[in-house]
């Protein structure tokens, strides 16, 4: 009986709740008539498409594009103010002092040797941790589709270091590689030497590109998972009863219809690996020396960090690097567009 | 539906009038309310702490002024800071250690003090550090909130378990890099010298050398005594007397402490300066002896860097007047006697340098070096005071420290690392407008 009770006062509320809602969104359209109408009136039907767009497009020219409008301007002025009206116009200088180089190859012949420096370092790292990426990635999401115990499970811990913060990553990996850290400890107590893991140049690099594909990898082997799943199972019966044996299977059946989703994989990564900054700053700094100082940190530490902050050289900078990134999103683009139409 | 909308709208407006009302209420609150001021503030120790003290109590005796003491990291304070101020924002007050580089930010006091003379007569050694150069020449651009030294401090404790005597007052940088490493290797301490990875910890070793710096207003970074100091550090890196650990894991500029390390008695010589004592103080307490020692000789001096951080007023300001009544508050003889008490600071105040303050601390360790660094206040070489008061030193920090770390990891030669200090030099200059060849 009391409980029959609430039922019905719990419903009668819930009505009377969806009574004046429904009169407020009333009310609420109906003011918002009239202004409407008369806007239709000067713009047209087909002009209410750009007065529905136009908030969204306010939000992202204040956000997106004046501030590239902006970023091109400080690339073309000179000064360490922050100021426009006090930056003067100095056109091409901040490009021609970057791409300034006697050699491309030695970097100890540029004049903005350190850009070059980031540079080389940025075209080892993506190399190499993209093709890390791309393979462990493939390698993980063959083993997580196959017939595995607590695959579930399995997906959860390759996925897990994806949803931690980039600053926690790095801390975390610090802690273990460090002078006195975890693995020091553990060589040290299995009667091995001590290793200056993030203090020698080899193996710092040797760690950004492991801890960045330890961070990231969950991500590319989830996309590859969904490709993998996307292949008809009709196929690998056909071929199993084919006898086919399993390498060819691989080669014929898996990389062949997996090509689209790996490309994107590919492409994806790469755009990563160009733009890596936040978990190799924090984890090495650059250091040691600028054996790990990639890009960006280049251009933030040219902005912001040094004392005295050169603006347009590091705008100059970013724009290179777009410039680059633009290309393997076109690229990207492109094989996205292909993969539909075929 | 018309009456509907009718109720809707009275129900509205009846829910509005009362935050109008508040709103009203609050406008007239406002005008009675007092004058805030907003200090950007980074600390090292207890500092932040005393001040808010102080502040509270300036607050009681001033109740038409309300002073905000924003606590922000240091790195705040030298990354984003100087972006705030050239786009004409930021505190009205803020605690600075780049004196010099910000200065075209500063307000000149002297107009809004009730007694500028006595600013005159008792900091007339650091007022300098702080003009604009195309201030006013006699302008009262701040105060230092402490006035710093760059000196060792050693772990004595090792010292003694490895039966090594330290060296004495007129010791050289050889001579300490010897001993250190002795300890060290002794009672398998991992780091026998450390220094904080900053220009201004490398110049004091620099001007010992014999290094200039400056040649009247121009830069003057690479002579025989900097390049003594600089292959000190590379050959102390290569033979262990320094280690990468420190150094090395990070690049750039960034600055790098070892007051971890210290408090973890894993070092045995740390060139840092009079700002760390009150956090060893904390953190060491008595689990080990340490103290300042006197800074190592070269053949042209025994000096450390001065230096440290000053209060300055931001031109900025809307309440310049309030923010001078803070100020005169603050560098007032008793508020600032009794700041520099209980931190443990050096008083950049001349009557209380003559006079002596009664720290307030029952350590030994401290009491100890608090006695070494006043010392070495009066041996500093002036070639350090004048480099310290340079506008543009932290450009040359920079290309030092950043470059000799190159050297060091072994990406490039000394010889190619000075090149590059210069050209990084000129560079800084050109940024600020100044044309150096």
């Amino acid at each position: 009986m009391t409980h029959q009770a609430t039922d019905q006062g719990s419903r009668t509320l819930s009505a009377h709740f969806a009574r004046g809602f429904g009169l407020a969104y009333t009310a609420l359209m109906r003011a918002l008539e009239p202004p409407f109408a008369a806007i239709q009136k000067r713009v047209g039907i087909k002009g209410m498409a750009y007065v529905f767009v136009a908030p969204n497009m306010i939000i992202f020219s204040v956000f997106v594009a004046l501030p590239m409008i902006l970023n091109i301007w400080y690339a073309l002025t000179g000064s360490n103010r922050l100021m426009i009206g006090e930056r003067p116009f100095v056109g091409l200088d901040n490009f021609s002092a970057l791409l300034d180089c006697k050699d491309y190859l030695d970097v100890n012949s540029c004049k903005q040797d350190r850009f070059w420096r980031a540079v080389h370092n940025s075209v080892l790292f993506v190399a190499l941790q993209v093709t890390a990426m791309v393979a462990l990635s493939l390698v993980t999401a063959l083993i997580l589709n196959g017939k595995l115990r607590a695959r579930g499970f399995f997906r959860a811990v390759f996925f897990f270091p994806v949803l931690l913060s980039p600053v926690v990553v790095a801390l975390i990996w610090k802690w273990i590689l460090q002078r006195d850290g975890l693995l020091n400890a553990l060589l040290l107590s299995s009667g091995g030497e001590r290793v200056a893991f993030l203090h020698d140049a080899s193996w710092s690099f040797f760690w950004t590109v492991f801890v960045s594909v330890w961070a990231h990898m969950g991500f590319y082997a989830l996309i590859l998972l969904a490709g993998l799943q996307a292949i008809p199972a009709d196929l690998y019966e056909a071929a199993e009863m084919d006898g086919t044996p399993k390498w060819r299977v691989f080669w014929r059946i898996t990389v062949p219809l997996l090509l689209p989703t790996l490309l994107v994989v590919v492409i994806l990564s790469l755009i990563r690996a160009v733009q890596a900054f936040d978990e190799i700053y924090v984890l090495t700094g650059g250091g040691p020396g600028t054996a790990t100082q990639f890009i960006v940190q280049y251009i933030y530490e040219t902005a912001f960090a040094n004392q005295v902050h050169l603006l347009g050289l590091a705008a100059a900078a970013s724009l290179l690097v777009a410039v680059v990134l633009m290309v393997l999103t076109l690229l990207q683009l492109r094989i996205s567009y292909h993969g539909k139409t075929s | 539906m018309f009456k509907q909308l009718k109720t809707i709208t009275g129900g509205l407006m009846a829910l509005c009038m009362p935050v109008a009302a508040m709103m009203a209420a609050t406008n007239s609150v406002k005008a009675a309310d007092p004058t805030e001021v907003r200090i950007m503030w980074y600390s090292d120790g207890n500092e932040g702490d005393v001040m808010r003290d102080l502040l509270d109590r300036f607050e009681k005796q001033n109740p038409d002024i309300k002073v905000m003491l924003d606590r922000v990291p240091y790195k705040t304070v030298v990354e984003q800071l100087p972006a705030l101020l050239d786009s004409g924002q930021g505190p009205d007050l803020a605690r600075v250690t780049d004196l010099g580089g910000l200065s075209r930010h500063y307000l000149d006091l002297r107009p809004h003090l009730k007694n500028a003379k006595y600013f005159d007569d008792n900091f007339a050694s650091s007022l300098p550090w702080f003009r604009p150069a195309t201030g006013n020449k006699d302008g009262i651009y701040g105060v230092m909130s402490q006035l710093a030294l760059t000196l060792p401090l050693v772990n004595t404790t090792l010292f003694q378990q490895a039966g090594i005597p330290l060296p004495g007052p007129k010791a050289t940088w050889d001579d300490w890099a010897k001993a250190s490493k002795a300890v060290a290797d002794k009672v398998k301490a991992p780091y026998p010298m450390a220094f904080d990875r900053s220009g201004h910890r490398i110049s004091g070793m620099s001007i010992s050398m014999g290094g200039k710096f400056i040649d009247g207003d121009k830069p003057a970074l690479v002579d025989a005594g900097f390049k003594s100091a600089m292959k000190n550090l590379v050959d102390w890196h290569a033979n262990g007397a320094m280690s990468k650990a420190l150094w090395g894991s990070v690049g750039g500029t960034t600055y790098r402490g070892a007051t971890e390390e210290f408090a973890n008695a894993q070092v045995v010589f740390y060139m840092s300066g009079t700002w760390q004592f009150t956090q060893f103080a904390k953190t060491v307490a008595k689990n080990f002896e340490w103290q300042a020692v006197a800074n190592p000789c070269g053949p042209a001096a025994c000096t450390g860097m001065p230096g440290g951080a000053a209060l300055v007023p931001i031109k900025a300001t809307k309440n310049p007047q309030a923010v001078a009544r803070v100020v005169e508050y603050f560098a007032s003889e008793p508020v600032y006697e009794e700041y520099h008490a209980r931190t443990l600071f050096l008083p950049a105040h001349a009557g209380l340098a003559k006079k002596g303050i009664n720290y307030v601390t029952d350590d030994a360790n401290v009491k100890k070096s608090l006695a070494i660094a006043v010392e070495q206040v009066a041996q500093t070489s002036p070639i350090a005071f004048k480099f310290q008061g340079y506008e543009h030193n932290r450009i040359l920090f920079n290309a030092m420290i950043s470059r000799v770390n190159q050297a060091i990891s072994g990406e490039m030669s000394l010889d190619d690392a000075y090149t590059r200090m210069q050209a990084d030099i000129v560079e800084g200059f050109a940024a600020k407008g100044i044309k150096l060849q």
